[in-house]
């Protein structure tokens, strides 16, 4: 059977892992390399690298990283954070990334999408949306809205709707993160997971939230996700991907 | 170029990156090289057809090349060959993809598209049940994980054919080979240990043999 799979990220700036809590305070965490190769070695099932390196200099500083990573470690990997155009993302695949994300640059412009979907394949493009509770108290206007700009502006746009219609326009997966969640360790939204999950017929990868071993659980069965995304919780060694998986395995989920 | 024959050469044709699948090899002592030059590919002891995205537009880029005659050619004089991917699908018949589209017949059946049911594409890591016994999996662990991404299965018409298959909505056959013509639906260099292993022993495969 196909398995869940367990995907830790790494938020990379100026080549050097970072991690940001809400969106805003940066805790070193060392070096990409060592860290993608110590995850491979747990049984992580892919990686995946946000890059927030804002420097004139920054396609070659993530094309070597890139290739860096590529050459140690033989599980898929994704790279995002950035990516403006078609050239920013045929640089980090061909530099050995197997797939790119696509957030503010998918929602500016969404005909990157499809051009980036019927250029490299649709397994290529993973559109990340980072989404946010609506504020307002009212029934009719529940739900989710999209923000860009890490986190920083609101698009005003539905989130469960913008998924399916990355969907049309090529996407081959949707990674949710739920800004509410983020860095809160209280689970990931598993309501916003199931109703995205619902929408669309490509795989959900959930993110925001991770704290504890049964969120993973919570995500990957109630919220339908196809692979669950933590960062922090993996970075300072409170659970090793092993122990996600044991623990998953021990309530049926089927992982490698 | 030197002389030397490359123990391993991958089929550059223009689709995808194919840096992953030579340090891959690498990563198991084999110098593969990746190469769009005739003459590499017509004295390699290996060939690897790799794969991604539309059959039909693999199998024009291939053909535009002269590769598609340069793989039959080759095969035929029993040199191993391992498609991965959609290279594993071009080693058949025909593909249902967008209508009708000829593959290189190198295996009798059709490439299909998986249910609408399903999530598509299948992407993440499956099991591979072991059927007809071949080097190409020799030390690989009964029921191992492997990493796929696609939309389209291979349907041998042969089940002699079949070394290992892969339940997602249908039994469908994840590993083929005659002889030494071998087809992977999955990415072994994306495939950690197990797709190594699979990598080593296609490295150490010789002429003809089975």
């Amino acid at each position: 059977m196909l398995a869940k799979r367990i995907i830790p990220c790494l938020d990379v700036d100026q080549g050097r892992v970072v991690k940001g809590i809400r969106f805003v305070s940066l805790v070193d965490a060392g070096n990409p390399i060592e860290q993608a190769k110590r995850y491979d070695a747990e049984g992580a099932d892919e990686l995946t690298f946000l890059d927030i390196t804002a420097s004139s200099d920054k396609r070659a500083i993530v094309s070597e990283l890139v290739r860096r990573v590529a050459d140690q470690v033989f599980i898929p990997f994704t790279v995002g954070g950035g990516l403006g155009s078609l050239e920013d993302i045929r640089a980090v695949l061909r530099a050995g990334a197997d797939k790119v994300t696509l957030n503010t640059a998918a929602v500016v412009q969404p005909e990157l999408i499809s051009l980036g979907a019927e250029t490299f394949g649709s397994q290529c493009v993973v559109v990340a949306i980072d989404a946010r509770r609506r504020r307002v108290a009212s029934d009719a206007a529940k739900g989710w809205e999209v923000y860009t700009h890490g986190g920083r502006r609101n698009t005003n746009w539905d989130a469960v709707e913008w998924a399916a219609r990355a969907e049309r326009l090529g996407a081959g997966e949707i990674l949710l993160t739920s800004m509410d969640a983020d860095g809160t360790r209280d689970g990931f939204d598993v309501e916003l997971t199931r109703a995205v999950a619902d929408a669309v017929r490509i795989p959900v990868i959930a993110s925001g939230g991770a704290g504890k071993l049964e969120h993973f659980y919570d995500a990957l069965t109630l919220g339908g996700a196809s692979a669950v995304l933590a960062a922090s919780l993996f970075h300072f060694g409170e659970y090793k991907v092993s122990e996600v998986k044991n623990y998953l395995r021990s309530r049926g989920v089927v992982v490698r | 170029m030197s002389g030397r024959a490359a123990e391993v050469a991958i089929i550059d044709y223009g689709v995808g990156n194919l840096r992953s699948v030579e340090k891959a090899f690498a990563a198991t002592g084999c110098e593969a090289i990746v190469s769009d030059d005739a003459r590499v590919l017509r004295e390699a002891k290996r060939l690897v057809l790799p794969g991604v995205g539309a059959f039909g537009a693999c199998m024009k880029a291939l053909g535009e090349r002269g590769f598609d005659q340069l793989v039959l050619d080759r095969t035929a004089e029993g040199t191993p060959l391992l498609g991965v991917c959609v290279g594993m699908q071009m080693l058949f018949e025909e593909s249902e993809e967008f209508g009708r589209t000829n593959g290189l017949g190198l295996l009798r059946g059709r490439v299909r598209r998986f249910s609408k049911e399903l999530l598509v594409p299948q992407t993440g890591w499956n099991q591979v049940s072991q059927r007809v016994p071949h080097a190409l999996l020799a030390g690989v662990e009964e029921g191992a994980f492997f990493y796929f991404v696609h939309s389209f299965y291979c349907e041998p018409e042969e089940r002699d054919v079949i070394c290992g298959e892969t339940e997602y909505g249908t039994n469908y056959a994840s590993v083929v080979a005659r002889g030494a013509i071998c087809g992977v639906q999955f990415h072994p260099e994306k495939s950690q240990t197990a797709g190594l292993c699979l990598l080593k022993n296609f490295a150490e495969l010789a002429a003809g043999e089975r």
